[in-house]
């Protein structure tokens, strides 16, 4: 390879090949992804925009480059089926009878109060299919629930997978790539309440005791007490109070990152990662 | 036939060595100087990182001083202040010195580097202000962005003029390895930068752009410059030719070809093909590897290094061992198995500074050490230093790196275990990175050599060749004053 233009034009093919691949093709494949209604059992169109103050929050999760500690995506390494009892029917002892089938020592008599109660978990689905056909044919009713497993799930971090369409509307995406901190892909799920999140923002250790979370004392303001306190004050654990006649109250940055934080939950059951839940619409929590 | 080529043999006018280092003296020491500035910029950003894992609240009050930024400030100060800058300087040297031919727009590359160096700055600026894009690689905002790209390009085609002009026409593998790296980089920035931040695409395709730059940048574009380097010293220090140029162009081509479709990792939420075809690309990045070690091995059989230049082969042989360590890191990361364990974990941050600073940054500081004293004419002032800078750099990455390494592995074999609570996880990984701040420490304090000897020589430089001059005009106009 003595030519110049040889040299160039080998690493002009190498290069255009991985963009093609890597950046052109991924593009036409889901660069377009468009809102869809492709969630299980509901006309919802998914994703849904966050709601404003949320999306300022996100302003300032970028400008602090949190995604350095923390991760947004979650995986799972399997699926499996739960069946659930919903309704034993008339028929008592034909569902006794498949229950004994199952498991010897089960008996109807002690569901028939519990209900809905979990006959199957951790199963295969054909496993469950079977069982659920059979209590089907006792005129018994059962729901085959899918639950998806992994460590992230196990530590409660998601009830699925992360895919695509989780984050179709946010810019920058921070997918982040270390877990110094816990994930956050579901953080507004595990933790809904808006004061924890800022006394955690606050004071890391006043939640969490033992965590390395630097706290964010910039996003709140010290603020001499004259005359009534203020109803936005933080209420913090003793060791961590303000000195007396002082509080401490968050600056709407701080507001905003909690909004943020709290519109964090990919829960939505889609076809490409199903799992049961209620789809019922979840209110979107706003920090006071 | 362009009318300035001619091979060495044909008579045309013959340009000394002396004479092509003095070309490259103004680019080189505005490119080398900076690229040393940024060093230490980087490694004081990097320690007060690290400290924030011995003291989780300190300078908590600053905002400009958050974790984040500070990390960020600090990876951005070392990949755009002095790792791309001190490789273009090395791959201008390189060039003139194989090509034989005086570099070409001198001046114009060492504008162009002044521009680089104030987009950096604008760029460290507003990413402590808070500007930063969010995207790895490439936190610096838009504003510092567009300079960046207009000061590479006007480098760039300093480089590719003084390629063109050469006089020594045949190509060797430095010159590959070059050629390569000086296109790539404008196309891999100008893509990432349109669309991310100029019009960004949609969703996840951010990240899948952002890691394919970074795996681009990281793996391909500093292993091009870094290995141009490598190619071009083993030989020369070794008084040898290299063992076999095939094993070198299926280096180049299997590096180029695989590198760049690296970077996807397994876990990330997108159509199944891309971790897959990316995990692959990872595992075939061996075959670089092994010819580059092949060749190596066998050019440095039965070969003696001078004693001067002792130094300068043990931070290329040194960068070279890392350069095949991190490679190897990465192949074992990308295996289904192991993925799942060292994904999110502080391992793939080991494996990225053995490539960056163990491979890349050792293998410029060799090069920067052999360089200029020729450039500028003038000895290392302080040969101690550069010795224990070596010695230092060497400790320092390994305490970096080792610990990280080996906590990352725990940390992954505790975050695949559920039972085992975040927080407890934690703790047991700070430990490990208390240990790297050491090493932190240790190549800050061989930067400051490093800086310090530089700085040294340019008062030498100045004093000897600036001074004279000036002496010499004075003396002109005062006899002038005299005379009138």
């Amino acid at each position: 390879m003595n030519n110049g233009p040889l040299v160039f034009l080998a690493a002009f093919f190498a290069l255009s090949a991985s963009w093609f691949g890597f950046v052109l093709t991924p593009q036409i494949q889901i660069g377009r992804q468009q809102q869809e209604t492709n969630i299980v059992n509901t006309a919802e169109m998914y994703p849904q925009l966050r709601p404003g103050i949320a999306h300022q929050g996100m302003e300032v999760y970028r400008a602090n480059n949190c995604a350095a500690c923390h991760s947004q995506q979650v995986g799972q390494t399997g699926v499996v089926v739960d069946l659930v009892l919903t309704e034993t029917g008339t028929n008592l002892t034909a569902v006794d009878a498949v229950l004994k089938k199952m498991d010897a020592g089960a008996n109807v008599a002690g569901l028939v109060s519990g209900l809905p109660k979990t006959i199957l978990s951790g199963a295969t689905m054909d496993a469950a299919d079977t069982l659920a056909k059979a209590f089907k044919k006792a005129g018994a009713k059962a729901e085959t629930r899918l639950v998806s497993v992994g460590p992230d799930m196990a530590r409660g971090w998601g009830l699925r997978r992360t895919v695509a369409a989780d984050y179709l509307y946010d810019y920058p995406v921070m997918l982040g790539s270390l877990r110094v901190g816990p994930d956050l892909a579901n953080i507004g799920l595990r933790s809904p309440d808006a004061n924890t999140h800022l006394n955690h923002l606050y004071a890391p250790r006043s939640v969490v005791s033992g965590s390395a979370m630097p706290s964010y004392r910039f996003l709140f303001e010290t603020r001499k007490i004259s005359g009534t306190p203020s109803p936005d004050a933080l209420q913090l654990p003793k060791e961590f109070t303000p000195a007396a006649g002082f509080e401490i109250v968050p600056k709407p940055e701080a507001r905003q990152l909690v909004a943020y934080l709290l519109s964090l939950h990919s829960d939505t059951p889609l076809y490409e990662a199903p799992m049961s839940a209620p789809v019922a619409p979840k209110p979107i929590a706003v920090a006071k | 036939m362009n009318p300035t080529s001619c091979s060495t043999s044909s008579g045309c006018e013959s340009v000394s060595t002396g004479e092509i280092d003095a070309s490259c003296r103004l680019p080189l020491l505005v490119l080398f100087g900076h690229a040393a500035f940024w060093l230490l910029v980087s490694s004081a950003f990097g320690f007060l990182a690290s400290l924030k894992f011995h003291a989780p609240n300190l300078l908590s009050g600053c905002e400009c001083l958050s974790y984040g930024r500070v990390h960020a400030v600090a990876t951005m100060a070392f990949t755009y202040g002095f790792a791309i800058q001190a490789g273009l300087g090395v791959g201008l040297w390189i060039i003139a010195s194989l090509g034989q031919n005086l570099v070409s727009q001198p001046v114009g590359i060492a504008f162009g580097g002044k521009v680089w160096n104030f987009g950096v700055l604008l760029g460290v600026v507003g990413i402590l202000a808070g500007s930063t894009t969010g995207f790895d690689y490439l936190e610096m905002p838009r504003y510092s962005a567009v300079l960046l790209f207009i000061a590479s390009i006007v480098i760039g085609s300093g480089l590719v003029k003084t390629l063109h002009q050469r006089r020594e026409r045949s190509l060797s593998p430095s010159q590959w390895f070059l050629i390569a790296a000086l296109f790539w980089f404008p196309w891999i920035f100008s893509t990432a930068r349109l669309m991310l931040v100029l019009h960004p695409v949609r969703g996840v395709m951010q990240p899948v752009i952002a890691w394919w730059f970074a795996a681009n940048l990281n793996l391909v574009w500093l292993a091009l410059v870094g290995l141009a380097a490598t190619f071009y010293f083993i030989p020369k220090l070794m008084n040898k030719p290299l063992h076999s140029r095939p094993l070198a162009l299926f280096t180049f081509w299997t590096l180029i070809l695989f590198g760049s479709w690296t970077g996807i990792p397994s876990s990330a939420p997108l159509p199944a093909w891309m971790p897959a075809l990316s995990a692959i690309a990872a595992v075939l990045t061996i075959l670089p590897q092994i010819a580059l070690g092949l060749n190596v091995l066998h050019t440095k059989q039965g070969a003696r290094t001078e004693e001067q230049s002792k130094t300068v082969a043990a931070f290329i042989v040194f960068g070279l061992g890392m350069f095949q360590l991190s490679g190897m890191m990465r192949v074992a990361a990308a295996l289904p198995g192991v993925s799942t364990i060292t994904d999110f974990t502080w391992f793939t941050v080991a494996q990225s500074q053995l490539n960056t600073y163990g491979f890349f940054a050792m293998t410029m500081f060799g090069a920067i050490y052999y360089i200029l004293p020729r450039v500028t004419g003038i000895e290392w002032p302080c040969a101690k230093s550069v010795r224990a800078h070596f010695w230092l750099a060497a400790f320092g990455i390994i305490l970096i790196a080792a610990p990280l390494a080996i906590g990352g592995v725990f940390q992954g074999i505790k975050l695949a275990n559920p039972q085992i609570a975040f927080v407890d996880l934690t703790k047991a990984t700070l430990p490990f990175l208390r240990v790297s701040t050491t090493g932190e420490l240790l190549i800050a304090a061989g930067h400051l050599l490093f800086a310090m000897n530089l700085t040294v020589m340019v008062v030498r430089l100045a004093k000897a060749k600036f001074i004279p001059a000036f002496a010499a005009a004075t003396v002109e106009m005062k006899t002038a004053g005299v005379k009138s």
